[in-house]
């Protein structure tokens, strides 16, 4: 059953992103890439994850795509031209990526388990919530900080551009 | 029965899609949401190898590469609106000057 599941939630994933890169109108790449998120938040919730499916459908589905349509809007696109929507390295780099995706899963594929199994099985996973956020705020707390710093940075660096085009004037 | 490796080969399907999209479409905009594709394949690589080994490290990394990759956005499309002031296009084997 879980199986059949994954299944559904792997082909929906992998066909809507083939969409995001293979279709012409910037927004409907985009609300294909909506779509595959979504179904990248169903793939945590059968690792047993729930917590990282809610923080995906809020940070990925809700504010970075809604970030991606509103620069689709203010830029204007439209529909591009056969010609002006493939790169002419295109068929070199789609033999290279076969030949990529080839190794990788090869190795994927004849990997085994080797490595001694932690603390966090099925019945301590069951709180997730509760037991991601007391390591976040215990053993992972300098990581936290500075992904915080980061983030200001982020948002003083956009602020930053923005003003800084406003003083150019009209450009 | 699901087993690490459906997690890896759905990771590497999307991995590969992010970076076919990467070196073949020339807007940049596509080019931007290809890399959270190939974010999104990483990611759920790590929370894989979080759940089968039983460890919480790869889910706590997932977090913050999210929170990463939202910066990464962030500054991202900000850089684009103002190369798309600036040059009137939007693709990347265009804007190939070094001083606008």
């Amino acid at each position: 059953m879980e199986q059949l599941f994954f299944y559904i939630f792997a082909a929906i994933a992998v066909i809507s992103a083939i969409c995001v890169i293979s279709l012409r109108n910037a927004v409907h790449s985009a609300v294909f890439l909506i779509v595959c998120l979504l179904q990248v938040a169903a793939v945590y919730i059968l690792l047993r994850a729930p917590f990282l499916a809610a923080v995906q459908v809020f940070i990925y589905v809700g504010a970075v795509m809604v970030f991606f349509l509103f620069a689709v809007m203010v830029l204007d696109l439209g529909t591009e031209k056969l010609k002006q929507h493939i790169h002419s390295q295109g068929g070199p780099a789609v033999v290279i990526v076969a030949a990529m995706s080839a190794v990788l899963g090869y190795y994927a594929l004849k990997g085994s388990i080797t490595a001694p199994l932690g603390e966090y099985n099925e019945a301590a996973l069951a709180r997730n919530t509760e037991v991601i956020g007391r390591s976040l705020f215990t053993q992972y707390i300098f990581p936290f900080e500075v992904v915080s710093v980061v983030l200001l940075a982020a948002l003083i660096g956009a602020v930053v551009l923005v003003s800084r085009m406003k003083a150019g004037g009209g450009r | 029965m699901l087993t690490l490796n459906h997690f890896l080969i759905l990771s590497l399907a999307l991995f590969s899609v992010g970076v076919a999209g990467v070196l073949i479409r020339r807007n940049i905009i596509i080019v931007l949401m290809s890399l959270e594709l190939i974010f999104n394949s990483v990611n759920i690589s790590l929370a894989a190898f979080s759940y089968y080994l039983q460890s919480l490290n790869g889910t706590v990394f997932v977090i913050f590469n999210i929170t990463v990759s939202a910066a990464e956005v962030a500054i991202g499309i900000a850089i684009l609106v103002l190369v798309y002031r600036q040059r009137r296009n939007v693709y990347v084997d265009e804007l190939n000057g070094m001083k606008g």
